[in-house]
């Protein structure tokens, strides 16, 4: 018990955020873990994310540990470029160049695992072939509507998986005196 | 934490599972990526990494060539980067300006670098798009996204032709060197791909790059 409150010290201001009391701290990591599964397992089922998410988690271990969040800043980085690009294009009706926006957006979205994006863009696409600029206007917003989505749900997802990691640091004191 | 980042965990140099990884290593191998999208490049690279390969990752075909050598402009052999070695590269096909069929035909004209194995990846599932790959001499076409399966299937590959370039009559591996002398033969007539009994529905594009990988495992 001595040392849970020696190690917390210093987390205190963040604890204090998570609104747990330190004794149910234990329990709160196990807790968290089985939210971020279900968050997790309901993303899936909705299609929202497939298999190739899980494909990036195995990617990350102790010689990589943040390269999820590193890959995923980047693509909502890019993604947002994109977009605001695509806007920019279909007003101007350059379905050429809109194309191309697209296929980054399709490519860089599959990498990740993001399946509804992915499938949005495809459809989007089909809309510029025929250059039918009611059906890219509609196709548009139900890219960024499917966007917003899939950015608020991994916020959600990281959220719950950074308050685990510090609960779970609190409940091995030992193992994380060196960070 | 701002709106743009996912999570503001200590950032950490993107070179730090690089460490110990120098050029002495001849016996490593090389890969170089060509990928436009960073995205793609993040995770190529963690893949060849996580299979141990030293990974050099560039964002188009042009600055591809650059580092080979290979640019019209640097035809002189004084501007040939002394001692590149490349053990295979592995190329987007839908790039800006130059596409990595270009780039291959590029690769494959050079006396430099035409035994390289060069591997394109593409999201499009596109049977005539993988044909013409395959005929102008790529070894591989994934279809992305790329997964640990697709790379760890290249890897094998490249061991192969190191063991082939080192002991050229070394008798027990029969598995090995079945697959080095399958893999001598044109790639433009590996008999299921272009066999007319298979139907040319893009859903059986994967099945039938495995199976061709499959065959010359016999």
């Amino acid at each position: 018990m001595n040392k849970i409150w020696l190690s917390s010290g210093v987390l205190n201001s963040q604890l204090a955020k998570t609104g747990l009391p330190l004794w149910m701290l234990g329990l709160g990591a196990d807790l968290l873990w089985a939210d971020m599964n279900r968050l997790l397992a309901f993303l899936f089922h909705q299609g929202v994310l497939d298999e190739q998410f899980l494909q990036l988690q195995q990617l990350q271990d102790e010689a990589s540990p943040n390269f999820v969040s590193e890959v995923l800043n980047i693509y909502f980085h890019e993604s947002e470029k994109l977009l605001t690009n695509l806007r920019g294009l279909l007003m101007e009706r350059e379905y050429k160049k809109m194309e191309i926006h697209l296929n980054q957006l399709m490519g860089s979205s599959s990498s990740i695992g993001a399946k509804r994006v992915t499938n949005v863009c495809v459809a989007f696409r089909a809309a510029t072939h025929h250059t039918n600029r009611a059906g890219c206007l509609h196709a548009l917003e139900m890219l960024e509507h499917e966007y917003c989505y899939l950015k608020n749900k991994l916020h959600e997802l990281f959220q719950i998986e950074q308050q685990r990691a510090l609960v779970a640091g609190v409940r091995y004191p030992e193992q994380n005196q060196n960070q | 934490m701002d709106s743009n980042s996912v999570v503001s965990w200590p950032r950490l140099p993107e070179n730090m599972d690089s460490f110990g990884l120098t050029q002495e290593h001849s016996e490593e191998v090389h890969v170089l990526a060509v990928d436009d999208s960073l995205v793609d490049r993040k995770v190529i690279e963690r893949l060849l990494k996580i299979l141990a390969c030293k990974v050099t990752a560039v964002d188009s075909g042009l600055r591809a060539l650059q580092l080979l050598g290979l640019l019209d402009e640097q035809k002189m052999p004084s501007e040939t980067i002394v001692g590149l070695k490349v053990d295979l590269i592995i190329t987007d096909y839908c790039m800006p300006e130059m596409t990595g069929y270009d780039l291959l035909k590029k690769i494959k004209e050079s006396s430099t670098f035409k035994e390289t194995p060069v591997v394109i990846m593409s999201s499009e599932n596109v049977m005539p798009r993988i044909d013409r790959c395959l005929e102008e001499g790529a070894e591989d076409f994934i279809v992305k996204p790329v997964k640990l399966s697709d790379v760890k299937r290249l890897k094998d590959y490249m061991t192969t032709r190191e063991v082939k370039g080192e002991s050229q009559d070394r008798e027990g591996n029969n598995y090995k060197r079945k697959l080095i002398d399958t893999s001598d033969v044109s790639p433009s007539s590996p008999p299921c791909i272009s066999s007319s009994t298979l139907p040319s529905s893009p859903s059986l594009v994967d099945s039938t790059i495995r199976r061709l990988k499959m065959t010359s495992t016999e």
